[in-house]
């Protein structure tokens, strides 16, 4: 039978020529910048580099699992692509964060060999969709606070953060486009997309205010023009969201107050969620339940086989 | 290996880009610097489209073959961040090369007023060519196509589809 050998070739180390792009690449991002800005502690550029090298990340991950699940084939590639840009984001954060941290890890280990408590992702990002329409609530607010996030980055006096500032607004420019005229389109749609979508900006409402609460590394590096203030992204934020919920017929969610005690009792006899807790977070390295089962899914292969490559 | 034969930039320059292979890395305009620093050592400075842009480690083997095959033994390629690729840097050969493949070449990129980045929630129709029988007023059916820099479009009258390449 022919079919015995049907994976032999795939084995073949001989010629790599059936890869699209060849095996065995250097990692082309080693080399990027140690060098720090003065008057900044280098732990705490490596920090801020994980949080928002986490966030990407995990972001990512999230989006990755929705490919095969999208309504239309023209979202599996839109959604492809935008973890693609996500995950670009990633490698070169996490890398940077490894080589100004200096001990020899590079982005596979940060990314691979990291336990949950050492993740700085914030909550919003790891949070599992119950449908299409918690996707887009989701990718929308992320994407809305990223995009001004990314374009105070410009200006930052760390060089590196500055580069990926500028690359990364382009590019989160289309994720929440994308985003948004989803939310238009479900909110402004049927009945039934209408009411999903509104439980969705409900749901994923009480994740917002993480976003703009700043954490004392930040702070620090906000000072020393290296990092964005999250405070002050709100009023951009707000005046997008109120673009698109305007344009998509939905009403603001509920406020937070009222969201936040209703998520620390989402699981009945559970352990509350952190998420609804106030001061607690994915940035001090806090996770949801939802957070152990993505890291197992991401890392479960690099951990079972250390060091291997194809 | 005998001495280089032919420049540094030009053998660098005509490598092609694997994610659109009518394209060279100087149409692409992804070239930044090509350095000889020494003899038979050559300096590539290269830039990636998009920060996730898979093509980035082929890009990299393909400018180091390309020059050993030129006969320059000592290759390195580094990669900048900034100042980011824009569309703008296609060349104009680039253009009509992607046209030529029935791929619609970008138009300008968006300039941008000062303050946020604005949010558009308009039409999907804009002004954009159909490579296929020419005609103007086309239909977004989605931003993102094959790769990140390219969008799929449909023609309302020849209805076929095609790819352009976005502008950022």
């Amino acid at each position: 039978m022919a079919f015995d050998a049907a994976y032999e070739a795939l084995t073949d180390h001989e010629d790599d020529a059936r890869w699209a792009y060849g095996t065995g690449f250097v990692d082309p991002l080693a080399g990027v910048s140690t060098v720090v800005p003065s008057q900044v502690e280098r732990a705490d550029l490596v920090a801020y580099c994980l949080m928002l090298g986490d966030d990407a990340l995990v972001m990512s991950h999230r989006l990755q699992q929705w490919v095969t699940r999208a309504p239309e084939l023209e979202d599996e590639l839109a959604i492809a692509n935008i973890a693609l840009d996500l995950l670009g984001q990633a490698r070169l954060l996490l890398s940077r964060a490894g080589e100004v941290e200096g001990a020899g890890r590079d982005e596979d280990a940060l990314a691979y060999l990291r336990e949950a408590s050492e993740f700085r992702n914030v909550l919003l990002v790891e949070r599992d969709d119950a449908d299409f329409a918690h996707l887009v609530a989701r990718l929308l607010v992320f994407a809305t606070w990223r995009l001004a996030l990314l374009d105070r980055l410009v200006t930052s006096r760390d060089p590196v953060l500055a580069a990926i500032g500028a690359k990364g607004v382009k590019e989160v420019t289309y994720h929440r486009e994308y985003a948004a005229q989803w939310v238009v389109r479900l909110g402004d749609g049927t009945a039934e997309s209408h009411a999903r979508m509104q439980a969705a900006v409900d749901a994923v409402w009480p994740l917002v205010d993480e976003l703009f609460r700043p954490d004392a590394i930040e702070l620090g590096l906000v000072a020393a023009g290296v990092a964005a203030d999250p405070a002050g992204l709100r009023d951009e934020f707000d005046a997008i969201w109120a673009q698109v919920l305007g344009a998509a017929t939905l009403r603001p969610a509920v406020t937070p107050a009222t969201a936040q005690s209703a998520a620390v009792s989402a699981e009945p006899g559970g352990p509350p969620e952190v998420g609804g807790l106030p001061g607690a977070g994915g940035r001090r390295g806090e996770h949801t339940s939802a957070f152990a089962g993505i890291l197992a899914e991401l890392q479960s292969l690099a951990r079972s086989m250390p060091g291997g490559s194809w | 290996m005998s001495a280089p034969t032919r420049d540094a930039a030009e053998v660098a320059g005509l490598v092609a880009d694997p994610e659109l292979p009518m394209l060279t890395l100087a149409d692409l305009g992804i070239l930044r610097g090509v350095d000889e620093t020494g003899a038979g050592r050559v300096v590539v400075t290269i830039t990636p489209t998009y920060s996730g842009c898979p093509a980035m480690e082929a890009i990299r083997d393909d400018v180091i073959g390309a020059l050993h095959g030129a006969g320059y033994a000592d290759v390195e390629v580094r990669t900048v961040l900034t100042p980011a690729w824009s569309t703008d840097r296609i060349t104009r050969a680039g253009r009509a090369k992607l046209a030529a493949a029935g791929i619609s070449p970008p138009g300008p990129a968006p300039r941008r007023a000062a303050g946020p980045v604005p949010l558009t929630l308009g039409p999907s129709r804009r002004d954009v060519r159909c490579p296929h029988c020419g005609h103007g007023d086309t239909e977004l059916i989605t931003a993102f196509s094959a790769t990140a820099c390219r969008e799929l479009r449909r023609c309302p009258s020849c209805r076929e589809p095609f790819e352009h390449v976005k502008e950022i």
